[in-house]
């Protein structure tokens, strides 16, 4: 009996802080795509050329691997997730003008912009109602992140359409499981660090919506 | 641009070359899914390829 109440009286204190890991998230991750959407307005309101694309993600991505980490635990983290967070926005600005300039590329900022809303949600609920732990995930999601990428830099020289098409369908994918593995890390205590929780579940939510813009764009110019 | 291209291509690459070591350790340390946990990873996925296809008859 007492050991009954000893494991209940354990188990509060850490169901109350993966909550708040959890909302903290959410809470930092809805702050940062508002800062994004904001950023790439400027962005395409300062008519920015292509190339901001490659130096944003490029800047965004080094500071988010290496100054991030160092910060993480303290106040300065969520300040530097706001500057990851808004140099990857302002480098979409760019994609979006072009995608904007397509005969029906409101159609398709739209579609690609509900539809990665509508994953990210589906599967957030997804783990947050069954409580999964997908955490045998990790080693398959980061291989197949890696022979994507090498995939990727291959089509940089070869630019074979289908193989874009592809590309974008499986990185899809990958950043679906890594949403499903990233949030049952936080539900199951894995993930305690809701700075670097939130820079992971945004990049998944940039992925899939850069991918889908492409899917949506090759696609829909069929017509 | 040709410049851009060799500039994505490196950017990659390092970006290749800084994961490998986490996915390595990923591979030697995650637990082994059963099948049934397998099953609970498909299914959302092909729900989720369903909604594109639908999306892409939408566009």
């Amino acid at each position: 009996m007492n050991r009954n109440i000893s494991t209940v009286a354990q188990r509060a204190p850490s169901a109350l802080a993966t909550n708040k890991v959890l909302r903290n998230t959410y809470m930092l991750l809805s702050m940062t795509l508002l800062f994004s959407g904001l950023t790439a307005a400027i962005s395409i309101f300062l008519q920015m050329p292509p190339m901001t694309y490659l130096i944003s993600v490029i800047g965004g991505m080094v500071i988010a691997m290496f100054v991030l980490p160092r910060f993480a635990n303290s106040p300065a983290g969520i300040g530097i997730v706001f500057l990851v967070t808004g140099m990857l926005g302002f480098g979409l600005g760019p994609i979006l003008s072009m995608y904007a300039s397509l005969p029906n590329g409101g159609n398709i900022i739209t579609l690609a912009l509900g539809g990665t809303g509508v994953i990210f949600l589906g599967l957030s609920a997804y783990v947050l109602t069954t409580r999964k732990d997908f955490s045998f995930l990790g080693g398959f999601l980061m291989v197949g992140f890696l022979l994507v990428l090498l995939a990727a830099v291959a089509n940089i020289f070869l630019a074979i359409p289908a193989m874009s098409l592809m590309i974008s369908a499986v990185v899809i994918m990958i950043m679906s499981g890594f949403i499903l593995h990233d949030t049952s890390r936080i539900i199951h205590g894995g993930e305690t660090n809701y700075v670097l929780a939130t820079i992971g579940l945004y990049l998944t939510i940039f992925n899939i919506f850069i991918s889908l813009l492409q899917i949506l764009g090759i696609m829909g110019g069929d017509d | 641009m040709d410049w851009m291209k060799i500039v994505s291509a490196l950017a990659l690459l390092m970006f290749i070359a800084f994961l490998f070591p986490r996915a390595r350790d990923m591979m030697k340390n995650s637990p082994k899914g059963t099948s049934s946990d397998w099953m609970s990873f498909a299914i959302p996925i092909v729900v989720i390829i369903l909604f594109i296809m639908l999306l892409i008859k939408l566009v």
